[in-house]
């Protein structure tokens, strides 16, 4: 407990003083219990023989992947190696043909995404999916509202009940965007932050809805490399204070070798290669994928 | 000067006005005008119930006369008197005696109207953009051949007169406060209003975000048809007359032009949308049959007033594709306050931003001396 990172020390200092609402309450034994469960190294997810086919092509074949709770993954490739289906079919966008997903030794193949959603794996897209005619306050407070359990009608009626848990989900809303940097913009419309300011966004909207596993679809792409450094700062603070788990898509290798502590490589649908950083950039069979067959004969 | 903590001015929005309507509505009953500010009273609940579906939640649906129909009905056959009901062969003998007051049955045409929604709510809502169109308006279709087909529940293709007319200003503004109060609160305050809109933007972000997509349409539909229930019953009761045929395409897309003239996206555009189709074509009236205009006579042109509407209506389109107010809310309070007129950027946002930049700034500063 003593070891905490400031910004937990804050939420949670400030929960036990201040609040009554459950909402909150909820919150701060998950985060309590997240900082235990982040020692003991538990399977988060299990993927087994997943395959998926879109009537003649296959995009994935028979991957199987096992990732322990709070720790870093990264998936690489080449394009069309199907990443992204990977991801889509975990948070349940897309239902795969074969094999079996579990999350926390639940199964989860399948399941309606918003099931998917509400259990803790959420996820973040490719070409930005914000809803871009809502305030940056609005798109976060998307991601908070996920585990209210107030009701349609008690808006209608102004209960104290849905006035506290309004309360309460904006305050959290706003320490999400602080914690990505960009809570100065919260009135602006989504649509009209820069670009980088949207990708970070989008990372403090599903970190707003209390997740476990946060699947990171190309966080870095159209970044400088500046900020790209930054959200790499980033993404590794977020990852100690909460001990989320964390799989992550990406192209930039400075990126995934900075921050990944093992690596899935993909290419054709299929995992060539697993294993941390340096055996991976050394590994024969990825530098064939990206480079050809000569280069990885050269390289050895 | 705060205008908003004024209690002068909260006095005469909230109270005097209504009380004004209210007098005035007990004095002039069955007066031309008074008529009219019924009929866009009934308007206003249309349009913005219209709003819900097509502006909220992102699907187009042109069916709303059809739940007006189902509700004008049902409060019709639970209001008429005994002699009423004696020329419709086939209702059953209890019912001939049974009358419900005004407020139940509007009530009652709602809830019928949403049932309608919920049935057909299931294989309809899978559509999406001009198919879901097409399919509202084959609804319509199917609703006005079963009230001129099934005599014996209907009357028939001749209808049902002698309505009691109990649409008053002071009845029908109150029902349209009520159902605007709940469509505001629901929409722009709470969180399956959040959800909504976010359905709207991007349904698949929104799925991933725990928004269940099904559900979601589906109430939104049902909501929208209990209040289009409602507005069809008020008018009814407005008319005294109602007959298949006043359900049909010509009074739908005029509720569709209303939300668009409005603006789709914010309920007030349905209030805006509703005031300028019941006002305007009624002061061109009288180009119609000839006016002078400064000592000059003009001929009579029979088709003016549509013809211009028309007009307006394609210059919208052109210039202002978003409606009138596009999706801003026009909120009385905020009429009054201050807030409203210091321009976009607030101070607060500037400070913050100019903070940001000044540590950004000296963190480099930093850093440079260090290396």
């Amino acid at each position: 407990m003593q070891n905490r990172e400031p910004y937990t020390q804050k939420i949670i200092g400030n929960r036990y003083t201040k609040t009554k609402a459950s909402f909150e309450k909820s919150l701060c034994l998950f985060l309590y219990q997240l900082g235990k469960k982040g020692k003991s190294l538990k399977t988060c997810l299990n993927i087994s023989g997943l395959g998926m086919q879109f009537k003649g092509v296959k995009a994935v074949q028979n991957v199987s992947m096992n990732l322990e709770e709070g720790k870093l993954y990264a998936l690489i490739g080449t394009n069309g190696a199907g990443k992204t289906t990977i991801i889509n079919m975990i948070s349940g966008v897309l239902k795969p043909t074969a094999g079996t997903i579990c999350f926390q030794e639940t199964d989860i193949t399948g399941m309606r995404p918003d099931r998917i959603a509400k259990m803790g794996v959420t996820r973040t897209y490719q070409n930005l999916r914000l809803f871009k005619k809502m305030t940056v306050l609005d798109n976060v407070l998307m991601g908070a509202q996920m585990h209210s359990t107030c009701g349609a009608w008690e808006s209608v009626f102004q209960t104290s009940r849905f006035r506290e848990n309004e309360k309460s989900m904006r305050e959290h809303a706003r320490k999400m965007l602080d914690i990505m940097g960009i809570a100065a913009f919260e009135k602006e419309l989504a649509g009209s932050l820069p670009y980088g300011n949207q990708r970070k966004l989008e990372i403090a909207r599903i970190l707003a809805s209390n997740p476990k596993l946060l699947l990171l679809d190309e966080p870095a792409a159209g970044m400088n490399p500046q900020e790209s450094h930054e959200l790499v700062d980033i993404i590794r603070g977020i990852q100690k204070e909460f001990g989320l788990t964390i799989l992550l898509i990406e192209h930039d290798m400075k990126v995934v070798m900075n921050l990944c502590e093992y690596i899935y490589c993909m290419a054709a649908g299929e995992v060539i290669a697993e294993g941390g950083p340096e055996a991976i950039r050394n590994n024969p069979r990825v530098i064939e994928a990206y480079l050809g067959k000569r280069a990885s004969h050269v390289t050895n | 000067m705060k205008y908003r903590e004024n209690a002068a001015v909260r006095f005469v929005c909230f109270v005097l006005l209504p009380l004004l309507i209210l007098i005035y509505s007990a004095i002039n009953r069955g007066h031309y005008y008074s008529d009219l500010i019924c009929l866009f009273g009934i308007h206003l609940i249309l349009a913005t119930s219209l709003n819900l579906v097509n502006g909220f939640s992102g699907m187009f649906s042109m069916g709303h006369a059809a739940f007006m129909a189902v509700g004008a009905y049902t409060s019709a056959l639970l209001t008429i008197s005994e002699t009423q009901k004696a020329r419709i062969s086939g209702l059953p003998e209890w019912f001939q005696k049974f009358t419900l007051p005004f407020p139940l049955a509007l009530l009652c045409a709602g809830l019928v109207a949403a049932l309608l929604a919920l049935l057909i709510g299931f294989p309809v809502l899978r559509l999406k953009s001009h198919y879901l169109s097409v399919a509202t308006l084959g609804l319509i279709v199917i609703v006005r051949a079963f009230l001129d087909n099934e005599d014996q529940f209907t009357n028939g293709a001749r209808g049902i007169t002698g309505l009691p007319s109990y649409s008053t200003i002071f009845s029908v503004f109150l029902t349209g406060l009520i159902l605007l109060y709940i469509m505001y609160r629901l929409i722009r305050c709470s969180s399956y209003g959040r959800g909504l809109i976010a359905m709207r933007d991007d349904d698949v972000a929104a799925q991933t975000l725990g928004v269940r997509i099904v559900t979601k349409k589906i109430s939104i539909f049902c909501l929208s048809a209990f209040a289009a229930g409602i507005g069809g019953a008020l008018w009814g009761h407005l008319q005294t007359v109602i007959s298949g045929q006043f359900f049909y395409f010509t009074d739908s897309f005029e509720i569709v032009e209303m939300s668009i003239i409005g603006g789709m996206y914010s309920l007030s555009g349905g209030i805006v949308g509703a005031l300028v189709m019941t006002f305007l074509p009624e002061i061109l009236a009288p180009l119609e049959t000839g006016i002078m205009i400064g000592g000059f006579q003009l001929p009579e042109l029979y088709g003016a007033s549509n013809l211009i509407m028309a007009v307006f209506l394609i210059l919208l389109i052109i210039f202002r594709r978003q409606g009138i107010l596009g999706d801003s809310e026009i909120i009385v309070e905020s009429i009054f306050s201050k807030s409203t007129y210091t321009g976009i950027f607030k101070a607060e946002t500037y400070r913050k931003l100019v903070d940001i930049t000044k540590a950004k700034l000296t963190g480099k500063k930093k850093e440079k001396t260090a290396k």
